[in-house]
């Protein structure tokens, strides 16, 4: 999931007649519209989540754009290209649920470059191998698309209607992954080796996405009633391992955790926890690849200024033109 | 100059004959290239005919508050909707 | 032929088959023909997908992504020819993966580095104005095939020239900086775009038989369309020669390329036989 540490804000003190009138229309599942009446706390955490969540997207085009120009057919890079522009897209719709809220891009952008805002931790991690872009779509795709398909629901409307128009548009996104997995795990002996490392290596940085364990995460009570979180993350990080393993085993891969094992009573796999230390040290920002990741997008910013102000510099003179021909035409 | 582009909102018919629809949103320096850039954002998988788009600075919208006497008349008005008759069976499809 | 002309074909347009068995001498040079084409638009779309995640706005970004899917999208088709047309069961990607830079066929113009956003798009416009004077014509090639490809290209290539001249006025009438980085630009790019109206030997064949035009007859329409958007774009054209970097068509190529072939055909070189 792309917003996997978000700190919720607390409801506020007492509960005033309207936070209780909110939260009637939440639990009667009406969507709550940008400018109606929120306690700050709901718009506070939403801004918070969403623009996690975009900034996830962006800064997710990173190791996957990696490989774009190295894509071993014409094929795979139009494919590749296709999904990497769609995570563009699907950026660009989650900064426009969050500026519904009253923040603006700029901000936002301004807040991820300087580390106060956060992004999923997965994409700290380096893409080695072209097996890797089987593996982010397979697993990475999947575990978010885990995450996504329930906040459809969620109760913000322009975040809910975001969510739609992302899941619609990524239902190819984790099928073009298993399928490069599919052709890699069949293919010759280097490149079964490369799906076998793909996946050891994006495994627990995987199930790290849904975020800790629900006995570790203290603020989501509060976003479940909101509805801006909708199942915990540990029922998330279980459904995905019952339905990843399986796939695993079709593709005649290892899961790499020798105490994996499916246990009947609880129609479910046992299987061993990601090292959280290693997580918090991701958040922090002493991941693999978290400078060149930030690096990336604040070169990008940066190298984009003059030509942002100079489009501006156009519009703006464009429109004085037009303005004194107008005038000169009265 | 530092200074953002204006928001847009994005309005697409998908086919000849059907209304303009909201899709989304984006910024752009104007409208001509706030169009440009629709076309680019919100038509990837080839969704439309026709793009509008205006600021979002311009549009007017009814306040939260008067939801209710805005939209409750309308609402009371069932006979606007084909199920508040009741047609025996007998008379078929209509 | 009247610069303005399209290729008046001898005959009503006919399969490519049918065209070589009349004229067997032809399949060489049709070859040739056929990855100039597909190769300017391999590397002129490998170029742009580097700016995947990199882009200085969000539509940007996006937008770049689908000029380059489009080019992309093209060189299939063109290479897909090419390799059909040559006859030893080679396909587009072979053509693509396992040829080094001597048997390239691109022009230099779409080989040079990115550099920053303003070259990029002045190299895309100055590009698009020739493409899309090229289509127009390829639509009433005497082969049907290319006929075909032509027309699904063109309407690509009229929005690619319509966005790539409209941000070159933008930006060359915009603030004070992206006007100087513009002319910059435009100043490097200059001596590699004569290349793109040079014709050789393998040319006239083509266009004596009304396959492709020659690329000399393209001239005056590139020329118009340049000259009237950097007027507007109130940027200066450079003076002196355009055509003296050049040679790409023909197989040599600048330092580029080879980097550039490096890194897209590193998979297919490092393991060969493998399908992916």
């Amino acid at each position: 999931m792309y917003a996997q540490m978000v700190t919720t804000e607390p409801k506020g003190g007492g509960e005033t007649p309207e936070e209780h009138a909110f939260q009637a229309r939440i639990d009667a599942g009406e969507k709550i519209e940008p400018k109606e009446w929120m306690p700050e706390g709901y718009r506070k955490t939403l801004i918070r989540q969403i623009s996690q969540h975009a900034h996830s997207e962006i800064v997710g085009q990173l190791p996957e754009g990696n490989w774009i120009t190295r894509a071993p057919t014409l094929e795979r890079k139009a494919i590749l290209l296709a999904k990497v522009q769609d995570e563009a897209g699907h950026g660009l719709y989650l900064y426009s649920a969050a500026e519904t809220l009253g923040i603006s891009r700029d901000e936002m952008t301004e807040q991820l470059l300087s580390g106060k805002a956060k992004y999923s931790s997965i994409f700290n991690y380096p893409t080695l191998t072209w097996a890797d872009m089987g593996a982010i779509g397979w697993l990475v795709d999947g575990a978010a698309i885990m995450n996504q398909v329930p906040l459809q629901r969620t109760s913000y409307g322009p975040y809910s209607r975001a969510m739609i128009r992302i899941c619609k548009e990524e239902s190819f996104h984790q099928r073009q992954g298993f399928h490069i997995m599919m052709k890699m795990a069949r293919g010759t002996d280097a490149q079964r080796e490369m799906a076998q490392d793909a996946l050891n290596r994006f495994w627990y940085p995987s199930l790290m996405m849904f975020g800790p364990s629900d006995k570790d995460s203290v603020h989501s009570q509060q976003s479940m009633a909101w509805k801006i979180k909708i199942n915990t993350n540990d029922e998330l990080r279980q459904r995905f391992v019952n339905e990843t393993v399986p796939q695993a085993e079709f593709l005649g891969l290892t899961v790499p955790d020798p105490d994996l094992a499916w246990n009947e009573e609880k129609q479910g796999y046992d299987f061993t926890e990601p090292d959280w230390s290693e997580f918090y040290e991701v958040l922090k920002g002493n991941g693999p690849c978290n400078r060149e990741r930030l690096g990336a997008r604040q070169k990008a910013w940066d190298d984009g200024a003059w030509f942002r102000d100079g489009l501006t510099a156009y519009a703006e003179k464009a429109a004085a033109r037009r303005a004194a021909a107008a005038t000169a035409a009265e | 100059m530092r200074k953002e582009w204006p928001l847009w909102e994005v309005f697409i018919r998908s086919q000849q004959g059907l209304n303009h629809r909201h899709v989304g949103s984006l910024h752009a320096p104007d409208a001509e290239t706030a169009v440009r850039n629709a076309r680019d954002v919100y038509t990837r998988r080839k969704e439309g005919v026709s793009i509008w788009v205006v600021p979002s600075a311009a549009i007017t919208a009814s306040t939260p508050s008067d939801k209710g006497p805005l939209f409750d008349p309308a609402e009371d008005k069932v006979y606007r909707h084909p199920t508040f008759y009741d047609i025996p069976d007998d008379v078929g499809h209509m | 032929m009247s610069a303005d002309a399209t290729i008046a074909p001898l005959a009503p347009a006919r399969p490519v088959d049918d065209l070589l068995a009349a004229a067997p001498e032809l399949r060489a040079p049709l070859v040739t023909g056929l990855c100039r084409l597909g190769d300017a638009t391999l590397i002129l779309g490998h170029r742009v997908s580097e700016w995947c995640g990199h882009g200085p706005a969000l539509e940007e970004d996006i937008a770049l992504a689908n000029t380059a899917l489009d080019l992309i999208g093209h060189t299939q088709m063109w290479l897909g020819l090419a390799a059909q047309v040559e006859g030893r069961g080679r396909s587009a990607d072979d053509l693509a993966y396992h040829r080094d830079a001597m048997h390239f066929r691109n022009p230099l113009l779409v080989e040079v580095p990115n550099g920053d956003i303003g070259r990029t798009l002045m190299r895309l416009f100055l590009f698009d104005a020739w493409h899309h004077a090229l289509l127009e014509r390829l639509v009433s090639s005497s082969a049907t095939e290319i006929a075909e490809i032509a027309a699904k290209a063109l309407k690509e290539v009229h929005y690619h020239l319509d966005r790539s001249s409209d941000l070159v006025v933008r930006l060359g009438d915009g603030s004070e900086e992206s006007h100087a980085r513009m002319q910059a630009a435009l100043d490097l790019l200059w001596p590699y775009t004569g290349e793109l109206c040079f014709g050789d030997d393998t040319d006239a064949a083509l266009a004596e038989a009304g396959i492709l035009p020659e690329p000399g007859d393209l001239r005056s329409a590139w020329d118009a369309t340049v000259r009237e958007t950097l007027a507007e774009a109130t940027l200066a054209v450079p003076e002196g020669r355009n055509d003296v970097q050049r040679g790409g068509r023909q197989g040599r190529h600048t330092e580029h390329l080879g980097y550039l072939l490096a890194e897209m055909q590193f998979l297919q070189r490092a393991y060969p036989g493998a399908e992916w």
